[in-house]
């Protein structure tokens, strides 16, 4: 067994994001487990640890998808911790090859969404004729989902855009439309994307409301999907070809917070604090400063998270976002590439894929092998998600030196 | 007038004398928590104490919802509202809907409204804020 504080993704593999009507998660999975062993070179008898998520499913799928590729009896976690489940799974398994109980290890994240409806919204209503009765730790004789505020996805993202407007100005619907419309337009160089049409301003602005000011193309696409990542640590990865050293993606910072106490949190919560501490905690780790970055995928699951998270991640000053995105900044021919694989409104957002996704998308860059949509020259990129309750997972990933 | 019997709809609703939130108010940090909480998840203190909010406040945030669940009427303005440093969460009632007439900044008050009737009377009374 080798230890070594360098960690490396050695394979990854992202499936085709939309509509697969003739797959279930398993089937997804382990054609992104192949993928991802194919890529890194190695077969399940090279893993010592895997750990998946599948949010919306039964449970067990790691053990559902060890039954598809391979039962080698190695520990496996199911690990669930809502859209930020995927980059749970791989810092899961960084732990452990990290802590030096195993040389190789592989998360895995998938999901089956399409033709999913609005996420996060309900309760369970009064029947007729009852009498009051009082549930729920707020003592509610009915659901407060739509009563009190809402609950829903669309409505609690746009809140948070919203008040980043009241507090520093100049976000309005336009803007937050304009975002939708660079990823829109980001997204026609990525087969893999769920959607890779470009949408216009107008055609965005003037689609079906949700929650203003989120209109259906601004939101997160549900489709299906899945990603895996196999891990390795420094000694072992000089142990294999220079081809795979070569190819092989360094992990500079893997972090995951959870969402300290702020006055507000109960009421709205707060995706700000917990993405600036794990920022910090990135570059810190990494060595890196936001400057540093040629690109950013960020967890835009509606155009107003997006607006809130160029703060949040520090690519722009405090309060400064607006005028980030209008500088253009975060095109992907900008100075800051962010969501340059069209993001979640359209590549698409299958919950527990969506957090090695992400990863994958940077990969590609810092290898050079983004085909069409490669950044000419990327050698360092950040991935981030969001995962509301709350928690926080962002990975920096470098190009080899070798 | 009316002679049914009132319920609030939520119990950090108190309708008596005039309508008014209650928080669980930790009493070492002050932190405050409309369900009930073991530990404040501020200090991590055992022991809260009941405080009145204020019933006027500033519009913080909103979102106008097209898209609920079965059951919830829309469109609705799903809001949170700064109360003298207290956010609460609520809707934004007695006011058309739209943005023209729903703004961030706008000073709002605390209303209420009857949400139903249960089989032996009983009216449910929710709160919500309306234009001050």
């Amino acid at each position: 067994m080798s230890r070594s504080d360098d960690i490396w993704i050695l394979g990854i593999h992202m499936t085709k994001f939309g509509k697969h009507p003739n797959l279930d998660v398993v089937d997804l999975g382990a054609e992104a487990i192949h993928g991802a062993l194919a890529d890194a070179g190695v077969t399940m008898a090279d893993i010592g640890i895997i750990a998946a998520g599948n949010l919306l499913g039964s449970g067990s799928i790691a053990q559902q998808l060890q039954k598809q590729v391979g039962q080698t009896g190695i520990p496996a976690y199911n690990v669930s911790n809502a859209c930020a489940t995927g980059a749970t799974a791989l810092r899961t398994v960084i732990m452990a090859v990290k802590a030096g109980e195993v040389d190789m290890g592989l998360a895995v994240g998938v999901e089956k969404l399409a033709g999913a409806g609005l996420l996060g919204a309900g309760g369970k209503p009064k029947a007729d004729n009852d009498e009051w009765a009082r549930n729920g730790r707020f003592g509610a004789v009915g659901p407060v989902d739509g009563r009190i505020g809402t609950e829903s996805m669309p409505g609690v993202f746009a809140q948070i855009g919203m008040e980043y407007g009241h507090k520093y100005g100049g976000a309005d619907f336009e803007l937050f439309a304009k975002i939708s419309e660079k990823n829109h337009s980001h997204s026609t160089l990525n087969p893999l994307a769920a959607y890779n049409k470009a949408m216009s301003l107008e055609q965005i602005m003037n689609d079906v409301m949700i929650a203003y000011p989120n209109t259906r193309p601004m939101c997160s696409a549900n489709c299906d999907g899945a990603a895996a990542a196999v891990v390795i640590n420094g000694e072992k990865l000089k142990t294999l070809s220079l081809e795979q050293q070569r190819r092989a993606v360094k992990v500079s910072a893997s972090i995951l917070t959870s969402d300290p106490w702020q006055e507000a949190c109960q009421v709205l919560p707060d995706v700000n604090t917990l993405t600036r501490n794990a920022a910090h905690q990135a570059y810190e780790q990494a060595g890196v400063g936001p400057q540093d970055l040629n690109l950013v995928e960020l967890h835009d699951c509606f155009a107003t998270a997006e607006l809130v998270h160029y703060d949040n991640l520090m690519l722009c000053d405090e309060g400064g976002a607006v005028d980030f995105f209008e500088s253009g900044a975060p095109y992907r021919d900008g100075r800051m590439p962010v969501n340059v694989s069209g993001g979640l409104q359209s590549k698409g957002h299958p919950i527990s894929a969506t957090g090695i996704a992400n990863i994958w998308e940077v990969c590609q860059h810092v290898r050079g092998e983004a085909g069409d949509r490669q950044i000419e020259g990327a050698k360092v990129g950040l991935a981030h998600v969001i995962g509301l309750a709350s928690a926080c997972g962002i990975h920096i990933l470098e190009r080899s030196a070798a | 007038m009316s002679t049914a019997t009132q319920i609030p709809f939520v119990e950090y609703l108190n309708l008596e004398p005039t309508p008014h939130l209650v928080a669980n108010e930790c009493t070492s940090c002050g932190a405050r928590y409309f369900d009930r909480r073991n530990a404040c998840a501020g200090c991590f203190n055992t022991e809260f104490t009941s405080v009145d909010i204020p019933t006027e406040g500033v519009l913080r945030s909103f979102s106008i919802i097209t898209f609920a669940a079965p059951g919830v009427e829309v469109p609705f303005v799903a809001a949170v509202i700064d109360c003298g440093g207290t956010s609460v969460r609520a809707n934004i009632i007695n006011c058309p809907p739209d943005p023209e007439h729903v703004s961030l900044g706008m000073k709002v008050r605390l209303a209420t409204t009857v949400v139903g009737t249960d089989s032996a009377g009983v009216e449910a009374v929710n709160y919500g804020f309306e234009p001050a």
